[in-house]
C-alpha cells in the first residue's frame, strides 16, 4: 500500500508543479515585461530576409529597412505625395532625362560617415554596377522592374550616370524619360553608408547550392540615416531590435527602441496583443476587426495601393481571343457582391487597373455593371454559349490583395456558372505550381494581383511588353497596347501624362480588356488603444519614429 | 557489444544514404520550386531560366545530387532560400535545434512522469472507477487537436488570467547569455535566474500541449504491459514464494513491464518532432518544426533536405540508445 501512496504523491506533485508556477505569480505586468514609452513592440507576420533594401522585395524586410534607411525623397505619411527627405529640392532638365537634386546638409549615417553628393552617387553607381548573380531579378527585383539592365549587360538600362555637381548637389542622367523622383522615394533605393558597405562587402552576393549567400552588410550591418539604427536580429527568439538614432537630423523618434517580434500565426498575434505583450501587429484577420474594436483596440486600415484581377491567357483557351468572350466574363462577374461579402471592409471594386490613389487614375471611368443577361448574349454572339473554362486559384497563401483566395474563387465560379459557363477549378499551392503554371501560360483564367511599391501609375509590368503572363502577343492589339503603355510612361509633362494615363486606362477597359480588374483591397494593423502616432501607409511602410503611448 | 554497435552504425549510415537520395528526388518532384518563390508575382520565362542556370537547377538531377553531396563533405550545406535566406542550412538547423530539444524534453518529462505512475496505478486498479477515469482522460488527450488545446490554454492562462505569456521563448527585455541555446538551461548554467524563470514560464503551455499525445500513448502501453506481466507465471510463482509486495512490484513487475514502455518512448520521440511542427507554430517557438513548415511553404530545398536528414539521424540515434538501454533494464537481453 505504501508504494501506491508514493506513486499517487509523485503524480500529484508532478501535475501540481506546472500549475503552481502559474499561480504563484499574481498580476505582475502581464506575461512579459515591457515598459511603455521606451519600447514599441510590433508583431510581424514573417521573418525579414535581408536588411539591405536594395536586395529585398518583401514587405517584412522593407518595413524594417524603412526605419533604418532613408531615400532622397519620401511620400507624405499616409499618401502617395512626394516630399523632401535626404534631398531638399529636385528639378527636371532635358525633358525628364536628367534630374538634379539638392541634398540635405548636416546629415550623418549612423556609423558617423557624412551624407553628401559623393555618398549619394556612390549608392546610385553601386546599384547600376551590380555583378554576377546580383544581376538576377531573384536578388534585385526592384531594379530589374524599374531600371532594366545593369552596367555591361545587353539589356538596356534606364540609368545612365550620376554626377557630383558640388558637395551637396547631384545630377542623374537617364536614357529616357521616367518619373525618377517618384522612384527615389522607394525604400529599395535608400541611401546606405559607403564606409559600411565597403567594410562589410555589401556587393558580394554569391550563388551557392540552390540559394544565394548574402554579405554581412545585408545581414548584420545595414547602415543608413534613418530615425532608428539596427541592433540585432535574434533568430532563436524571433526578434529584430532597433534603437533610436540619437543623432537623427529630423524629429527624433519618441520611443527608444523598436522590437519586431515575428509571429506567423494570426490567432497568436491577436492573443499577444490582448495579453499586452506586443503593442501592435500586422494584418489582423478581417473577421476579427469588429471584435478587436469592441475590445478597445484600434484597427488602422491602409488604403489598398494594389489590385486583384482575373488574368487571362489565351494560350490554352483560344475562345478568350474573342473580345466579346472577355467582355461577357466581365459582365458576368458580380464585383460589388464579391467586394461586400468576401473581402475585407473598405475594399473598393475596381474600375480600372490602377488604384484610386494613383496619380493617373481616371475618375470618369465607369465600371462594367453586373449584367448576366448581357453576358449570355455576348457569349451566344461569339458562338460560345456553353463556354468551358479552367479557373485557377492559389492555395497555401494569403496575399494583401486576396486574403482568402478560395472565397474569391467560389464567388467568381458561382457568378460565371449562372450565365451557363462551365468552370473547371484548378487549385495549386502558391509556390507549388501556381505561379509556375501561370508564368508558363497554362492557366487560361487565374486569380492574381499586384502591389505597387511606390505611388506610380504604371501598368508597364503588366502590358508594357507583349511576351508576358497575359500573352498579349496572341491578341491583335498586343503591340499597340505595349506601345501605348510605353508612350504613357515616357510622357514628361504632368498634364499630358495625366491625360494619356486616363486615355490608356479607358482603352484597356473598353478597347482591349486583356484581363479583368476586380478590386483594390485595404490591409490593416491592429494596435492597442493607447498607441498613438502610427500612421498607416498605403505601401505598408509605416515609420515608427512618430509612435508614442498615451 | 562492439560488433553490435558497429553493425548498427553501418545500418544507420545506409539508411541515411538511401533517405538522402529519396528526399533529394522527392523534393524536386514537387511542383514549383525555389525559383518561383524567389521571383514572386512578377517573373518572366527569361528571368526564370537565368536564375535556374545560376543556381544549377537546370542540370540533371544526379549531377545536382552529386554536387550537393560533394559540398556536404566540404562542410557546406548551401544557403537557405526561404527560411532564413543567405544563412547556411546547417547553421539554421543548429540555431533551431535547442528550442526543439528543450521543448520536446520537457514535454516528454511531463508525459513520462505522469504516464508511468498513472499507468501502473490504473493497471493495479483494473476495471475500477479510477482505471476507467484515467483511460477516458488519456483518450481526450489524444483526441483534442493540439492547436485547439493550445488556443484554449493560451486564452485561459495568457489572455484571461494573464499569468503566463501567450507565445514565444522569452520576454522582451529579458535576454540572457546564450550558452546552449536552450534558454531555460542557459539561465540555470549562468545563474541568471530571472532568465531561467522567464524561459520556464514560456515553456509551460507548449510543453503541456505537446505532452498530451505521448502521455496518452505511454499511459496506455504502461497499463497494458503491467497487466500482462501481472498475469505471468513467474509473478504468480514469486508471489507464492512469499516475496514482499515491494520487491515483487519493483523487481519483477515494473522492470519487466517497462521494456515495451521504453520502446514506446523511443518511438514517441519521433512523434514529438512531428507534433512540434504544430505546437511550435501556435506557440511561436522558433524551433525545427517551425523552420520545417516555413521551408515547405517557401520550397527551400536545401533547408528541408538538411532538416529532414538531421531529424532522421536524431531519430535513429535515439532508437539505438533505446535499444542499448534494454541491456540495463532487462537482464535477459544481451547485446552482441
Amino acid at each position: 500500500m505504501r508504494k501506491q501512496r508514493f506513486l499517487i504523491t509523485v503524480t500529484a506533485v508532478a501535475s501540481l508543479v506546472s500549475l503552481a508556477s502559474c499561480a504563484s505569480e499574481e498580476k505582475k505586468p502581464q506575461g512579459g515585461a515591457i515598459t511603455e514609452g521606451d519600447v514599441f513592440v510590433f508583431g510581424s507576420v514573417g521573418a525579414p530576409k535581408v536588411f539591405d533594401p536594395f536586395y529585398s522585395s518583401d514587405g517584412e524586410s522593407q518595413r524594417i529597412s524603412s526605419q533604418i534607411f532613408e531615400s532622397l525623397l519620401r511620400l507624405k505619411p499616409g499618401t502617395s505625395e512626394l516630399e523632401p527627405s535626404l534631398a531638399t529640392e529636385w528639378k527636371e532638365e532635358d525633358g525628364g532625362k536628367k534630374w538634379t537634386f539638392e541634398l540635405r546638409q548636416g546629415v550623418k549615417f549612423t556609423d558617423g560617415t557624412a551624407f553628401d553628393a559623393k555618398a549619394a552617387c556612390f549608392n546610385l553607381d553601386r546599384w547600376y554596377n551590380q555583378k554576377g548573380v546580383a544581376q538576377s531579378p531573384g536578388v534585385t527585383q526592384g531594379w530589374s522592374n524599374d531600371f532594366g539592365g545593369f552596367a555591361g549587360q545587353d539589356k538596356p538600362s534606364l540609368f545612365k550616370s550620376c554626377e557630383v555637381n558640388n558637395d551637396f548637389n547631384i545630377s542623374v542622367s537617364l536614357t529616357r524619360y521616367a518619373n525618377f523622383p517618384l522612384m527615389m522615394s522607394y525604400v529599395g533605393y535608400a541611401m546606405g553608408s559607403p564606409t559600411a558597405m565597403e567594410k562589410y562587402n555589401a556587393d558580394e552576393v554569391v550563388a551557392q547550392g540552390t540559394g544565394f549567400k548574402f554579405p554581412d552588410y545585408a545581414l548584420k550591418y545595414p547602415t543608413g540615416t534613418g530615425p532608428f539604427k539596427f541592433v540585432s536580429y535574434d533568430d532563436a527568439a524571433g526578434t529584430v531590435t532597433l534603437e533610436r538614432n540619437e543623432d537623427y537630423w529630423g524629429d527624433k523618434a519618441k520611443v527608444q527602441k523598436v522590437i519586431f517580434r515575428i509571429i506567423p500565426d494570426e490567432t497568436t498575434r491577436r492573443q499577444e496583443l490582448e495579453a499586452g505583450t506586443i503593442h501592435a501587429y500586422d494584418v489582423p484577420n478581417p473577421v476579427d476587426w469588429t471584435s478587436l474594436r469592441d475590445a478597445g483596440m484600434q484597427v488602422l486600415s491602409r488604403d489598398g495601393y494594389n489590385i486583384l484581377y482575373i488574368g487571362f491567357n489565351a494560350s490554352t483557351a483560344p475562345e478568350l481571343k474573342d473580345f466579346r468572350v472577355r467582355q461577357a466574363l466581365m459582365y458576368a462577374t458580380n464585383r460589388d457582391q464579391l467586394v461586400q461579402t468576401r473581402m475585407p471592409e473598405g475594399t473598393v471594386a475596381a474600375t480600372q487597373f490602377i488604384p484610386p490613389l494613383a496619380p493617373g487614375f481616371n475618375p470618369d471611368l465607369k465600371a462594367y455593371p453586373y449584367d448576366p443577361e448581357k453576358a449570355k448574349e455576348l457569349l451566344a454572339e461569339a458562338g460560345h454559349p456553353n463556354l468551358e473554362i479552367e479557373l485557377w486559384y492559389p492555395t497555401e497563401v494569403s496575399r494583401p490583395y486576396m486574403p482568402n483566395p478560395q472565397a474569391v474563387f467560389e464567388a467568381v465560379r458561382d457568378d460565371w456558372e449562372k450565365v451557363g459557363i462551365k468552370v473547371n477549378p484548378v487549385a495549386k499551392p502558391w509556390n507549388g505550381g501556381y505561379l509556375d503554371g501561370r508564368d508558363q501560360g497554362k492557366a487560361p483564367a487565374y486569380l492574381l494581383g499586384s502591389i505597387w511599391h511606390y505611388g506610380d501609375s504604371t501598368v508597364g509590368t503588366f502590358f508594357g511588353v507583349t511576351d508576358n503572363a497575359f500573352a498579349t502577343k496572341l491578341y491583335p492589339f498586343g503591340k499597340e497596347l505595349a506601345a501605348e503603355v510605353i508612350a504613357t510612361d515616357s510622357e514628361s509633362d504632368p498634364e499630358k501624362s495625366k491625360e494619356k494615363n486616363h486615355q490608356l486606362q479607358a482603352n484597356i477597359m473598353n478597347k482591349y480588356l486583356p484581363s479583368l480588374p476586380i478590386a483594390h483591397v485595404p490591409s490593416a494593423m491592429a494596435a492597442a488603444g493607447n498607441v498613438k502616432g502610427l500612421v498607416p501607409s498605403p505601401f505598408g511602410n509605416e515609420i515608427y519614429s512618430s509612435v508614442f503611448f498615451e | 557489444m562492439l560488433g553490435y554497435l558497429i553493425r548498427r552504425i553501418l545500418q544507420m549510415l545506409l539508411a541515411l544514404g538511401v533517405l538522402s537520395i529519396l528526399l533529394f528526388a522527392w523534393l524536386r518532384l514537387l511542383p514549383g520550386g525555389p525559383v518561383s518563390a524567389l521571383l514572386g508575382d512578377r517573373g518572366t520565362d527569361e528571368d526564370r531560366a537565368n536564375l535556374e542556370a545560376a543556381l544549377g537547377l537546370d542540370q540533371p538531377i544526379y549531377v545536382q545530387y552529386l554536387k550537393f553531396m560533394g559540398r556536404i563533405f566540404h562542410g557546406e550545406f548551401g544557403p537557405s532560400t526561404g527560411v532564413r535566406p543567405g544563412y547556411d542550412a546547417m547553421e539554421i538547423f543548429l540555431d533551431r535545434l535547442p528550442a526543439t530539444i528543450e521543448l520536446s524534453f520537457l514535454a516528454m518529462l511531463i508525459a513520462v512522469s505522469l504516464a508511468i505512475p498513472l499507468g501502473y496505478l490504473a493497471a493495479s486498479k483494473r476495471g475500477r472507477l479510477l482505471d476507467n477515469g484515467l483511460i477516458a482522460v488519456s483518450l481526450v488527450g489524444v483526441a483534442i487537436p493540439v492547436f485547439f488545446l493550445a488556443f484554449v490554454l493560451k486564452y485561459y492562462f495568457a489572455v484571461k488570467l494573464g499569468v503566463l505569456p501567450p507565445s514565444g521563448r522569452n520576454s522582451i527585455g529579458i535576454e540572457g547569455t546564450r550558452v546552449t541555446g536552450m534558454f531555460l538551461l542557459d539561465g540555470v548554467l549562468t545563474g541568471e535566474w530571472d532568465v531561467a524563470w522567464d524561459a520556464a514560464r514560456h515553456l509551460i503551455l507548449p510543453a503541456l500541449a505537446l505532452a498530451t499525445i505521448p502521455f496518452a500513448v505511454i499511459f496506455r502501453i504502461t497499463r497494458a504491459s503491467v497487466l500482462e506481466v501481472l498475469d505471468e507465471d513467474y509473478v504468480r510463482t514469486a508471489r507464492a514464494k512469499g516475496l514482499t509486495s515491494r520487491v515483487l512490484r519493483g523487481r519483477h513487475v515494473l522492470r519487466n513491464a517497462l521494456i515495451p514502455v521504453v520502446t514506446t518512448i523511443g518511438l514517441q520521440i519521433g512523434a514529438l518532432l512531428s507534433g512540434a511542427v504544430l505546437t511550435e507554430r501556435v506557440f511561436n517557438v522558433r524551433g525545427l518544426g517551425q523552420a520545417l513548415a516555413l521551408g515547405f511553404e517557401t520550397r527551400d530545398y536545401t533547408v528541408l533536405q538538411v532538416l529532414v536528414m538531421m531529424a532522421a539521424l536524431i531519430y535513429i540515434v535515439v532508437n539505438l540508445i533505446v535499444d542499448l538501454t534494454y541491456a540495463f533494464i532487462d537482464p535477459r537481453v544481451r547485446l552482441g
